[in-house]
């Protein structure tokens, strides 16, 4: 009975594992389908006509291009903000941290479509009150960053706040001590020790800037990022040139997973190695 | 109720590492049973194997006579002691102890009944309804000794539970132990690396090295008699002298070795000439003058005085280092730094034995 | 403060409280304070906002029960307002789908943290990973093709003879949606779960098992209680990410299958009724908010795990 649970138990990791792969290899599969529908059923014979068309095809391009600013401007103002909140927490106590703290935190629960209306009125609305038409009171890809940063920030902020916890503060004092500045110990003590962190939370904050949909359709006026301009034809008239982008994006993430195993592997032989000796 | 325990040719593979290999014990019902030995010696493996864990990859184990191959854990007889004691930390210590009768579908009056009256057994009475968070080291020992208690096992199996405590706690805990198991007359096996606790408590011991058991016997036997090399050498302390046998009869041997030729009890050797000499630093005797037999000149090096015995360090002329221990009981003369004196002991109480079976 | 003061001096700690107050203020609280504020108004041609009709009224919620349809319910037939009705099924089914996310996922979370192989279990998660890297537009639109009324499903399920004929997936209720919110959060729910599995300690299962305890009751008792805070921190984001999805209910949904972030999206970018679409996301966030209060008194944890 035991032995039956646990074959039972890696059949269905195995059904599990279909489950979640498999959509991604149909998807793939239909981009190599002579058919204007995407699909891989019926097969009508192999093609890469629909990569040389997503290579012409100007719109997504520049898609691919704004999402590329708006995802390196959101991870540079997600990441300034979200260190120097940690480091505010880190070294406050008390009601104000608790409050401070649930406040940051809540805003990745707040539902994306509530942070995109909210953003894009109260700019659009200064804006109005002001009587400008300065570009940063209209509609756009700015607002978008703005709309990102608000949550994407937490999350810069949970990472950097759990590498603080493991900081010694008795460094700062040590160059304090030393005839460092304030900038100075920020610069050379603190900064250095948050690197791996601030790594982290940069690449965090960049995949989820590329991923996000709600905040960015609220707020990007006419502008299209990947993710808008995918949905908006999926929704309208699909050709399987958005399958060919997906092949693509599926091969990066791969071939990223295959790096990052294979390294894994030879660090896990080198551990081992040394282990031995 | 207790039941006997039978291992027959029980081995245990992981990969192609041996973990037990061979092992053969038959403990009798209602006895105190140690498993001794290092880290890595495979008595760890014994113990999950008899509790159900983990299955023998060949040879019989028996519980009560009953073969229990296939039996899952919870359908043996058996209870085991955690060496971190496993305790669950979301329960209060009631629910902790009587967690077994709840999976037997016991009431839960009856199952409090029970509770409070093995927490008397275990000497906590009324600390039902504490969290297992708010009790010390030693109460917490108490409560997995109930927990363990309450389904009513033939066998307990006891994982090295007293390792995390300190050493008063340990030495209180002993004697408690051994109450509880003349008390309620269930077979306790128990594993430990800690010579001491295995001797003190145990009626007999097995002692292992390398997944094999390798002597079994009560403690007095194991610590004066020992089979081989191993069992003497981590079963206390030992001059330890590499020789040959010369001549034996009637369980005696002479043995010659670079720094003289002693008479001792001949072990079991095998046949072979070559072995070592054991004999213990208390059953040596220091004196000026050289006695009948089994005497080796030294020089006295360093005397550290230990409070209920005196330990002398020593050269011999032919260079072997000796230890000896004096009982500190004010009749011993103690022997100065640098004297000339004489090493000697009596020969029925050294033994010529070889080093552990190596494997076949 | 003064621990900030000694820390990092004067210019420093000003630096970092602008930067912070910049968030907190300015993306935060008064987007949210003038979203409520708006929600009060009515919508109105540029030119009078302002003039003396910009009065504050609760005439943009009382939008939510316009607009009858006919329901059914437990055999009973009867008019419901349809936006009302929208927002319940968007509740229902969301919590629907965190459900089945948790069933499918305990068993995996557990099989991970205690039977898999620990030499394998690397490769698992990063196989497991390689989905949520692809964009969440992606995921969905995979399952539009397999949910096809000529997709592979159907064709499959035609070749096997478990159908006789295709079916419309998509059309069928909130099927459709189902499957895609699952498909793209079940994750969520898999490693909350996953960690909080894999800090209880193994030995507390093998004491329950040597006590007697059958498997199932070894879950009950040990294992669940232990992965409370996991299973509560995934329901939770699960929960919000379908209710909040607009995505996957907008590409595997159909007209019989409204979703509440689809009426906001159509009040705020086809109608352009920013006023109205305000009420309504108000009414997300409230819903939202109850939702995360009611998870944490019930399984008693911290709004600061729910967010890891």
């Amino acid at each position: 009975m035991h032995r039956f649970r646990q074959s039972l138990a890696h059949v269905y990791m195995v059904l599990f594992l279909i489950f979640m792969l498999a959509p991604l290899l149909v998807m793939a599969g239909a981009a190599f389908n002579d058919s204007k529908l995407p699909s891989i059923v019926p097969w009508r014979g192999w093609t890469t006509m629909w990569f040389s068309e997503m290579v012409a095809d100007e719109r997504m391009m520049w898609a691919f291009v704004n999402t590329l600013w708006v995802a390196l401007t959101v991870a540079v103002i997600a990441v300034v903000i979200g260190t120097a909140s940690a480091i505010l927490i880190n070294s406050i106590s008390g009601r104000i941290r608790t409050v401070l703290y649930g406040l940051m935190i809540s805003t990745i629960l707040i539902p994306g479509i509530v942070i995109g209306i909210s953003t894009m009125i109260l700019w659009t609305k200064m804006g109005n009150a002001m009587g400008t038409e300065f570009f940063l009171f209209n509609p756009g890809l700015h607002l978008s960053v703005l709309g990102q940063v608000s949550y994407i920030a937490a999350m810069v902020m949970l990472l950097v706040l759990a590498r603080l916890q493991s900081f010694d503060a008795g460094l700062e004092e040590a160059a304090l001590d030393l005839g460092a500045s304030h900038a100075q110990v920020m610069r050379r003590i603190l900064l250095p020790h948050l690197y791996p962190a601030i790594g982290a939370g940069a690449a965090v904050a960049f995949f989820q800037s590329i991923e996000n949909f709600n905040v960015t359709q609220f707020t990007r006026g006419g502008a299209d990022t990947l993710t808008v301009y995918v949905f908006s034809k999926v929704r309208a008239g699909i050709t399987p040139t958005i399958n060919a982008l997906a092949v693509i994006m599926i091969g990066i993430t791969i071939c990223a997973a295959i790096l990052y195993e294979v390294r894994r592997r030879r660090m896990e032989r080198r551990m081992a190695q040394v282990e031995e000796d | 109720m207790s039941a006997g325990i039978d291992l027959e040719n029980v081995c245990c593979d992981f990969g192609s590492f041996r973990a037990v290999d061979h092992a053969n014990v038959s403990i009798k019902p209602g006895e105190f049973f140690s498993f001794l030995g290092p880290s890595g010696c495979g008595k760890t493996t014994i113990l999950r194997m008899i509790s159900g864990f983990i299955e023998p990859t060949q040879g019989v184990i028996r519980i009560g006579g009953k073969d229990m191959r296939g039996q899952r854990p919870n359908q043996r007889p058996t209870a085991l002691i955690f060496q971190n004691l496993a305790l669950f930390p979301l329960m209060p210590v009631w629910e902790n102890i009587s967690f077994g009768l709840e999976m037997r579908g016991v009431s839960k009056t009856e199952r409090r009944a029970k509770a409070e009256e093995l927490l008397r057994l275990v000497d906590l009475p009324g600390a039902g309804d504490k969290m297992v968070s708010q009790l010390s080291g030693g109460q917490k020992q108490r409560v997995a000794i109930a927990r363990a208690l309450a389904v009513e096992p033939q066998v307990m199996l006891l994982d090295e539970p007293l390792s995390a405590l300190d050493l008063k706690l340990r030495q209180h805990m002993r004697a408690e132990l051994r109450a509880i198991q003349k008390r309620t007359g269930v077979t306790f096996i128990y594993i430990t690396h800690d010579q001491g606790e295995a001797l003190a408590m145990s009626d007999r011991v097995g002692v292992m090295s390398h997944g094999r058991i390798q002597q079994i016997a009560d403690p007095r036997e194991i610590y004066n008699n020992p089979v081989n090399g191993f069992v003497a050498s981590f079963v206390g302390e030992n001059n330890i002298f590499s020789g040959e046998v010369q001549t034996s009869a009637a369980g005696m041997a002479s043995f010659s070795t670079p720094h003289g030729s002693f008479r001792a009890r001949l072990g079991d050797i095998g046949g072979h000439k070559v072995a070592k000499l054991y004999v213990r630093p208390e059953h040596t005797v220091i004196s000026a003058t050289a006695g009948a037999e089994n005497a080796i000149a030294a020089t006295v090096g360093d005397v550290s005085f230990e409070g209920n015995f005196i330990t002398v360090h020593a050269t011999s002329d032919s260079g072997a280092h000796l230890t000896s221990e004096i009982r500190n009981d004010g009749s011993a003369t103690v022997p100065e730094k640098g004297a000339r004196v004489f090493m000697s002991f009596d020969a029925a109480r050294a033994s010529i034995l070889q080093d552990a079976n190596e494997r076949a | 403060m003064q621990d900030l003061l000694r820390r990092y001096g004067t210019g420093l700690t000003l630096i970092m409280c602008l930067l912070v107050a910049f968030w907190l203020l300015m993306l935060v609280i008064v987007p949210n304070i003038t979203l409520f504020e708006q929600s009060f108004r009515p919508y109105l041609p540029v030119s009078e906002v302002g003039g003396p009709r910009d009065t504050y009224s609760l005439g943009n919620y009382a939008k939510v029960f316009e607009g009858h349809i006919t329901t059914s319910l437990l055999g009973f037939e009867f008019e419901f307002p349809v936006r009302v009705r929208t927002f319940l099924l968007t509740i229902w089914y969301s919590m629907v789908v965190a459900g089945l996310c948790l069933m499918l996922a305990y068993p995996l979370a557990y099989y991970m943290a205690k039977i898999v192989n620990p030499r394998s279990l690397p490769t698992l998660i990063l196989l497991l990973f390689i989905p949520l890297w692809v964009s969440e537009v992606l995921r969905a639109f995979a399952w539009w093709i397999i949910l096809a009324f000529k997709g592979p499903l159907n064709a499959l399920l035609l070749a096997v003879g478990l159908i006789d004929d295709p079916i419309r997936w998509t059309n069928m209720g909130y099927t459709g949606v189902m499957i895609g919110l699952i498909y793209t959060y079940v994750l969520f729910m898999l490693f909350p779960i996953y960690n909080a599995i894999q800090s209880l300690d193994t030995n507390q299962i093998e004491a329950a098992e040597d006590l007697g305890a059958p498997w199932w009751k070894i879950h009950w008792r040990i294992v669940i209680p232990h992965a409370k805070p996991g299973i509560a921190s995934g329901s939770v984001m699960v929960f919000m990410l379908s209710a909040g999805s607009l995505l996957v209910p907008s590409i595997l949904g159909s007209t019989t299958s409204q979703w509440f972030t689809q009426t906001i999206n159509e009040t705020f970018n086809d109608a352009l009724d920013w006023n109205t679409a305000s009420a309504y996301a108000f009414l997300l966030l409230i819903l939202c908010t109850l939702f995360v209060t009611v998870a944490m008194v019930l399984f008693r944890v911290k709004l600061s795990d729910i967010a890891k």
